[in-house]
């Protein structure tokens, strides 16, 4: 079953699908409070049973846009379409979307149970429907035992539970999620996080989640759009947006990244070579052809960077040396701070596979960073 | 806990002593055998007894009970509306002087509320009797109600509403179901306070008051000027006993429920 799941979210691609239906299409909206513009022209389609995050620091947005969807906010401008219908003048209580919030917002007067029915008995479901959906519902979240508690006598994971089970008991065509995970601690938060993913898959929901953590949105999310000042600067699979990153800021949001500013030298297609500042030659086969003389950055992962005592073989391309500044030791990994003679700060990552390593790398000691011709990207943002 | 100093021992005796001895020294002779109210003859009802025999007494008494429960239930029902536009409106014509007028009658003398409240029934050309009584007091304690259930809105989680909005209730409905019953126990607290300031109010009630509409406090104030008598400390004492009774279970019902609503 597990491996039959994770064949379907591979194939899952809608996106790449040209026949493909959008789902949920926000369309040139913007929102202004005042004369702060929370969102700014933006343009947004996911498709059914997608699980997509809107990532990015607070203040950009990301909130906004869900609660326009969610209905308790009307854009400025544009249109926010639904499966098929506009949504314009729909308050929020007809609207096939639920929300967990992240306050979860759990009724304090009423039990667990109660709390999770509050929405079927709004629809005027018969009394004998709610109780088997509210037990369906309890069980699906491991919370039977608990159903006649008030909310103040559980736990936060307990309460974010009750939360996620009172949003999803309408059976929404939408569940949206504002940075659900928010107020657990770092173990509870990873695992809650696989369950959602499993949720979402068995119940073959459409999920939109608010976060401005980048794991959690690399862990959940078929997509990711990430957000800065009201725009969306990538909307791309995690992978992409981690491995073909558009621009600085998204290659910074996401993971640490090492950038350096260049000028390109030659420009072939599946070949560019760039001079960078700090006075090395930089050769990549992911880029676009551009035109010699133009500014662009160069920008490589950490871990896809090499540490080594002795300068690499080869033609004097992607590498560069410098003197070992700092050694953070993570456990599973290594993270180097090597100081170029620039005295521009270089991080390389080196995954410790083995326990005992031959000649290790010390403080102060001169080494080489080297990388593949394929081990970056060439930015022009 | 520090201990207490002899010092601080003498003042809040002291100050207790100040506070509550008048009081106290009424609830004692409204025992008393004795005509006389300054001379202890031993113990007796006999003056709660008589009071149920006095019929101007028990009148005034039921003019008070229906103007304090029709008033301070108005004055709920008005100052809890006015709490919301303060607190749920951030922009709106007129905000700041309203939020500034609703604090106005907490601080403005019973005297010229009073006269100007008589002004507005006489320009009216208004018949003074029980209902000016009670739209005088529903009138001033309406912004008592309004200030107590102001400060519980404003700790009030929005996304709770939001969350009965979006489960499928209508904004009615999302307010009574969700909102109301959370900050019941400040909208309680304010009806009685709205009740105890309604039942012991004299000098509003004096100035808008009419024929046929004498309220306790009134004929208590029209009766001692020909002299105290044990029969007024009996209705005293009950007056105190029920203000005392109202202001507790004000008290008790808004911290514990507050207690219970803020903690989930």
């Amino acid at each position: 079953m597990k491996q039959a799941l994770g064949a379907v979210r591979r194939k899952f691609q809608p996106w790449n699908d040209p026949a493909s239906r959008p789902f949920i299409e926000f369309r040139n909206v913007s929102k202004q409070f005042g004369s702060f513009t929370a969102v700014d022209h933006q343009t947004l389609t996911v498709f059914e049973r997608e699980f997509h995050a809107l990532l990015g620091p607070s203040g950009c947005g990301k909130t906004t846009l869900l609660r326009m969807l969610a209905g308790f906010e009307e854009p400025s401008e544009g249109e926010i379409w639904l499966d098929g219908k506009n949504l314009a003048g729909v308050p929020p209580h007809r609207r096939p979307v639920n929300m967990m919030f992240q306050s979860y917002a759990l009724f304090p007067h009423m039990s667990v149970e109660k709390n999770i029915a509050f929405g079927l008995k709004q629809d005027g479901m018969p009394r004998g429907e709610i109780a088997a959906r509210v037990d369906e519902m309890l069980k699906l979240v491991k919370l039977e035992p608990f159903a006649k508690r008030r909310p103040d006598k559980l736990s936060g994971g307990q309460r974010q539970r009750v939360a996620l089970a009172r949003a999803l008991a309408k059976r929404p065509k939408v569940l949206l999620l504002d940075e659900p995970l928010g107020a657990l601690d770092k173990k509870l938060r990873e695992a809650t996080q696989f369950e959602l993913v499993g949720l979402q898959e068995s119940l073959g929901l459409t999920f939109l989640i608010v976060t401005h953590d980048q794991e959690e949105a690399m862990t959940v999310a078929d997509r990711i759009s990430v957000m800065k000042e009201g725009k969306i600067a990538q909307i791309a699979t995690p992978a992409e947006i981690y491995e073909a990153p558009s621009s600085r800021y998204v290659a910074d949001f996401i993971g640490s990244v090492n950038v350096f500013e260049g000028t390109v030298e030659s420009s072939s297609p599946g070949r560019l070579q760039l001079e960078t500042d700090q006075g090395f030659t930089v050769r990549t086969a992911t880029a676009p052809v551009l035109g010699a003389g133009t500014k662009a950055w160069f920008a490589v992962r950490p871990e896809k960077m090499r540490i080594d005592h002795d300068r690499p073989e080869g033609d004097g391309v992607n590498m560069v040396s410098g003197e070992v500044w700092d050694i953070g030791y993570l456990g599973d990994v290594t993270v180097y701070n090597v100081r170029l003679d620039s005295g521009k700060l270089v991080r390389a990552s080196v995954m410790n596979a083995q326990r005992a390593v031959a000649r290790p790398i010390s403080w102060e000691e001169r080494v080489w960073l080297s990388w593949s011709d394929d081990a970056g990207v060439i930015l022009l943002d | 806990m520090r201990r207490f100093s002899t010092f601080n021992l003498v003042s809040v005796t002291f100050g207790f002593a100040f506070l509550y001895l008048p009081i106290v020294i009424l609830i004692i002779y409204s025992f008393n055998a004795s005509r006389l109210v300054t001379v202890w003859a031993g113990f007796s009802t006999q003056w709660y007894v008589a009071l149920l025999h006095d019929q101007a007494i028990l009148d005034a008494a039921w003019v008070t009970i229906r103007v304090a429960l029709f008033s301070a239930t108005v004055a709920t029902v008005l100052g809890t509306m006015a709490a919301i536009v303060l607190v749920r409106r951030r922009r709106f014509i007129g905000r700041t002087l309203f939020s500034g007028m609703i604090y106005a009658p907490i601080v403005m003398p019973d005297v010229i509320t009073g006269l100007s409240l008589l002004l507005l029934f006489v320009a009216l050309n208004f018949d003074r009797g029980f209902w000016t009584v009670a739209l005088a007091h529903t009138s001033f304690t309406m912004c008592f109600v309004a200030v107590v259930v102001q400060s519980r809105l404003l700790s009030f989680d929005l996304s709770l509403e939001e969350a009965a909005l979006d489960l499928g209730a209508p904004p009615f409905r999302a307010f009574f179901l969700v909102t109301l019953p959370v900050i019941f126990p400040a909208v309680a607290a304010g009806w009685m306070l709205a009740f105890t300031l309604s039942l012991d109010d004299l000098v509003i009630s004096s100035f808008t008051t009419g024929p046929g509409a004498t309220t306790l406090p009134m004929k208590i104030y029209s009766q001692v000027r020909l002299g105290v008598t044990p029969e007024i400390n009996a209705v005293c004492t009950i007056l105190v006993a029920l203000v005392t009774i109202g202001v507790l279970i004000a008290s008790v019902v808004g911290k514990t429920g507050m207690r219970a609503t803020e903690a989930a």
